[in-house]
């Protein structure tokens, strides 16, 4: 914790399923990004699923359930953080949607939406945080925009102002970093070969750049490039941006 | 009334229950705008943008000059037609040898009509038809040859029908406005110019005093 | 191949297979994204005129009623006639009608996608019409005996070599020594054969960018300048068209056609847009004498009320097409459909039916590249995910995925069981990965291990592990 700074205010973290389940290292970075940059940090325990895998294959009433969940765990903090901005869009644009015809909870939503950010997009433009200028890493990265946070919650240049005052590694943009990678949720599995076919499309575009690491704010999205990378035998590497800025910041990873 | 129009206009109306709803244009693009030399410059690149060859000549009977000097650096092959458009009249079209006057037919090679604007864009012509044009005159032969009168250059496209309907005019049977000569990127997105209509598309500015 | 949208999940798998078409693809979507992005840059004024574009299409959906009936008083004003058709099959019959009692023996037809929405080329076929394709990739798929694949370039999937092909075997006048090695030569050949067409058809048909209430004006937007000839040379001029396009005025359809090319083809205009209103007038120097708009509601009267009503903003750019990474994935056959990529995907379950076409608006990463181009800015991903609703409603999915969100829906209301199972799952992936940072095959994950590693969990939850560390 940071004691030479004033706590700013709480911020509620939404870890996301997948950084809960599968790189807590994820979110602990994520987690000390926000502390250095002035703000107090909170997990609920009864935090889980935004709902988004009900959502996307049409179980709107599930989806409904998620949100009210939410909801009712994030509505107290000050603001509200997720290292995704697929998850971060689900708050930010789809609870109100949801819960729009539903009297007692379409207020609580937008009140939530209003306050809910993208890890990165908190960073950069809410806090006005810059990552004190690192020691220059060795190699190199290439930057890959997630669908959601890019087209849904406009976040393109707030990754790269911070990977810039970080003053490294260097950044090599891919062709297209803004076209999908083929993760799209539950769409990776059910169409397997074209999901595939685009992440090979992808991966092409990031080995043209000669970048040792691929970075992203989503978490499933890395896991489908890493997967598909080490299936191709790839030497390529992926980080979380939150993973890079925390290590650019010299803070190491992991818990304390 | 047939049965089918009153299913679906009944059915749109149920779907819409409202009154009807006001509907403004867009804003016109600021290239549209603009000091008649700065129009006639962009008409200009435009052309050239759009694959069109120009020229501009100074004085009506100039126009027919110009059309003989790039019919003989073309040299198209086949008839030569032009319409019966009165802006062609003072034009010095009959120093042109076989020319005819009228619709075009399959034999002939170049085409020569006037415009109803040149608007600067995209440089882009209006073109109509009427008792003295034969729409095919603008598509049917391999070479177009049009005939824009420097007066009526103007900005958008808005501005060319505001011409053409001045005074309350109901619109001709065909208008059309021309970019460039005939093109397509059906094959493999190569693009081709001259598909069906014409491959060449000069265009004469007549800027008389 | 025919309308079959059933069979998308098989077609994904052939198309896969067939290299020429996926350098098709990847040609067209590189060159597009740059053609756009050049075009763009040189219009500030872009992003309004998507504002206005679809605020237009919006307040022509809102007036639909009383646009159509101005129209059709002006088209009669004109000397024209409006056959109102509300399916595939009156419209057939309304062209079929027209054809005959014009004593028509050839057709000529520029491109529509509504008259291949009813199958008019069937229609006119089974009626004894010699009807002809003149736009030069509709021409070349009449010849194949093939469908468009993409809404205005309509034989992408072709190569040249296909295209030359094609004509050697159906030109038999065509001279064995001709080289059609070149896109020029082939292009010239088909002109030839076209020209003909066009000279000795008796009746033209066009379809319609926009109709156009104050004047009774049908307006087309063409490169090749086919339909230009198509309704200028031949007696008879109809216009086969969906009711949603009609607007109010001239100055609306301007704003559209400045975002029309920008979006289609990533020109600045197309080489025509032509404005044909009614007949020719009495002592016009030619021009049809004969002029009829069909009319085509087949499900779209439908759609205006109902929640995917945005969908018939459309005015058929095909930009989400082209833009589409699982249309680039796959080409447009796949989709077994007349209109393929994200704005097929929405219309065809309205077309044809969700059982059918359940499929569709499955086929999409919600990645929203298709939005974000639209240029009448239809939210695309949200109509889809509408259809998915319908079809998770209507129990049209797989058992087995529906099981499963049904479990992480009562999982996920337990945070604390979700994530202890959670935790339970990765150290089982751990114990199985023996060390390894991924696995490479995993029982009953198939789906993503066929061509993917899975990456395995770190160990623990984030949450547990925070409270545990934390002390809160």
């Amino acid at each position: 914790m940071p004691s030479d700074t004033e706590t700013r205010a709480t911020v509620g973290f939404f870890a996301t399923c997948l950084v809960d389940l599968f790189r807590p290292s994820v979110g602990f970075a994520a987690a000390r990004l926000i502390e250095r940059a002035g703000y107090r940090v909170v997990v609920p325990r009864a935090q889980s699923c935004c709902g988004q895998p009900g959502y996307n294959s049409g179980d709107r009433d599930a989806a409904r359930r998620a949100a009210r969940r939410a909801v009712a765990v994030f509505e107290g903090f000050e603001h509200v953080v997720a290292p995704s901005g697929s998850c971060a869009a689900m708050f930010v644009h789809h609870f109100p949607d949801l819960l729009s015809d539903d009297a007692g909870w379409e207020g609580r939503a937008r009140a939530l939406a209003g306050k809910t950010c993208e890890l990165v997009d908190f960073l950069a433009r809410v806090a006005g945080w810059r990552p004190e200028a690192a020691p220059p890493a060795a190699g190199s990265i290439t930057y890959h925009d997630s669908c959601a946070g890019l087209r849904e919650l406009g976040i393109r240049e707030q990754p790269r102002a911070l990977i810039a005052a970080a003053g490294a590694p260097e950044l090599r943009e891919m062709e297209g970093p803004d076209i999908c990678c083929g993760f799209g949720g539950t769409f990776c599995v059910k169409y397997p070969a074209i999901s595939e076919a685009m992440a090979d499309k992808k991966i092409d575009a990031i080995e043209a750049t000669g970048a040792d690491t691929v970075v992203g704010g989503d978490l499933g999205c890395l896991l489908h490039i890493e997967g598909r990378l080490s299936r191709r035998g790839s030497a390529v590497g992926t980080s979380h941006v939150a993973e890079l800025l925390a290590a650019g910041s010299g803070d190491g990873m992991g818990g304390d | 009334m047939s049965a089918p129009r009153d299913d679906i206009l009944g059915r749109i109306r149920a779907a819409n229950p409202g009154p009807e709803v006001p509907v403004s244009p867009g804003p016109v693009p600021a290239r549209g705008r603009g000091e008649a030399s700065a129009l006639r410059q962009r008409f200009f690149a435009g052309l050239d943008m759009a694959g069109v060859s120009h020229a501009t000549v100074t004085s009506w009977p100039g126009v027919g000059a110009e059309i003989e000097r790039f019919l003989a650096e073309a040299g198209p092959g086949g008839g030569l037609v032009a319409s019966n458009d009165p802006m062609l009249e003072p034009c010095g079209l009959d120093r042109l040898p076989g020319l005819r006057r009228g619709a075009p037919e399959a034999g002939d090679g170049v085409s020569i009509t006037g415009t109803v604007a040149g608007i600067a864009e995209t440089g882009t012509l209006m073109v109509r038809s009427g008792p003295d044009i034969a729409n095919a005159l603008h598509f049917l032969p391999d070479t177009h040859v049009a005939v824009v009168d420097a007066a009526r250059i103007v900005g958008a496209y808005e501005d060319a029908f505001a011409l053409l309907r001045a005074g309350g005019a109901p619109l001709p049977r065909n208008v059309t406005l021309i970019t460039g000569p005939s093109r397509s990127s059906d094959i493999e997105r190569i693009l081709q110019i001259g598909v069906h209509g014409p491959r060449t598309l000069h265009v004469v500015v007549c800027d008389a005093p | 191949m025919h309308a079959d949208s059933a069979r998308f999940p098989d077609n994904v798998t052939a198309a896969r297979r067939d290299p020429m078409l996926l350098g098709a693809l990847q040609r067209l979507q590189r060159d597009a994204r740059a053609g756009r992005a050049e075009v763009i840059a040189r219009l500030p004024e872009f992003e309004a005129l998507r504002d206005a574009a679809r605020e237009i299409r919006n307040g022509a959906l809102a007036n639909l009623a009383a646009n159509l009936e101005r129209f059709e008083e002006n088209v009669i004003a004109n000397g024209g006639a409006v056959h109102w058709c509300r399916d595939a099959a009156e419209a057939g019959a309304a062209v079929t009608r027209i054809c005959r009692e014009a004593g028509a023996r050839t057709v000529a037809k520029g491109k529509s996608m509504v008259s291949e929405e009813i199958a008019l080329n069937a229609a006119l076929l089974g009626a004894g019409f010699d009807v002809v394709e003149t736009d030069l990739g509709e021409y070349v798929l009449q010849l194949r005996d093939e469908t468009p694949s993409h809404i205005v370039i309509p034989a992408i999937h072709l190569t040249k070599d296909q295209f030359a092909e094609t004509f050697r075997d159906a030109h038999d006048a065509l001279p064995e020594d001709r080289s059609l090695e070149e896109a020029r030569a082939i292009t010239d050949e088909a002109r030839g054969a076209l020209r003909d067409v066009f000279l000795r058809a008796d009746v033209g048909i066009t379809g319609a960018n926009f109709l156009i209430a104050e004047t009774g004006s049908v307006v087309i937007v063409t490169n090749e300048g086919n339909g230009d000839l198509a309704q200028s040379l031949p007696r008879t001029h109809i216009v086969v068209t969906g009711i949603e396009k009609a607007l109010g005025t001239v100055e609306e359809a301007l704003t559209l056609v400045r975002v029309l090319a920008r979006s289609a083809t990533g020109q600045e205009i197309s080489a025509y847009t032509t404005f044909a209103t009614g007949a020719r007038r009495a002592d016009d120097a030619a021009g049809p004498e004969a002029f009829h708009v069909v009319l085509v509601d087949n499900g779209r009267s439908d759609l205006l009320g109902g929640p995917k009503r945005e969908i018939l903003r459309c005015i058929r750019c095909g930009a989400c097409q082209t833009v589409c990474p699982v249309y680039g994935a796959v080409g447009g056959h796949a989709y077994g459909a007349v209109y393929a990529g994200p704005v097929g995907s929405v219309l065809t379950p309205a077309l044809s039916g969700l059982e059918t076409a359940k499929h569709l608006p499955e086929a999409s990463s919600f990645c929203g590249a298709c939005e974000a181009v639209c240029p009448v800015r239809i939210p695309l991903p949200r109509l889809l995910r509408l259809w998915r609703q319908d079809a998770f409603q209507a129990h049209l999915g797989p058992t087995a995925l529906r099981w499963g969100l049904f479990a992480w829906s009562a999982l996920t209301a337990w945070p604390g069981a979700y994530r202890a199972a959670g935790a339970i799952g990765g150290r089982v992936l751990r114990l199985l990965a023996m060390g390894r940072p991924r696995l490479a095959r995993l029982p009953f994950a198939g789906k993503w291990t066929g061509g993917r590693d899975l990456p395995v969990p770190e160990g623990g939850t984030f949450v547990g592990q925070w409270h545990r560390r934390r002390g809160k």
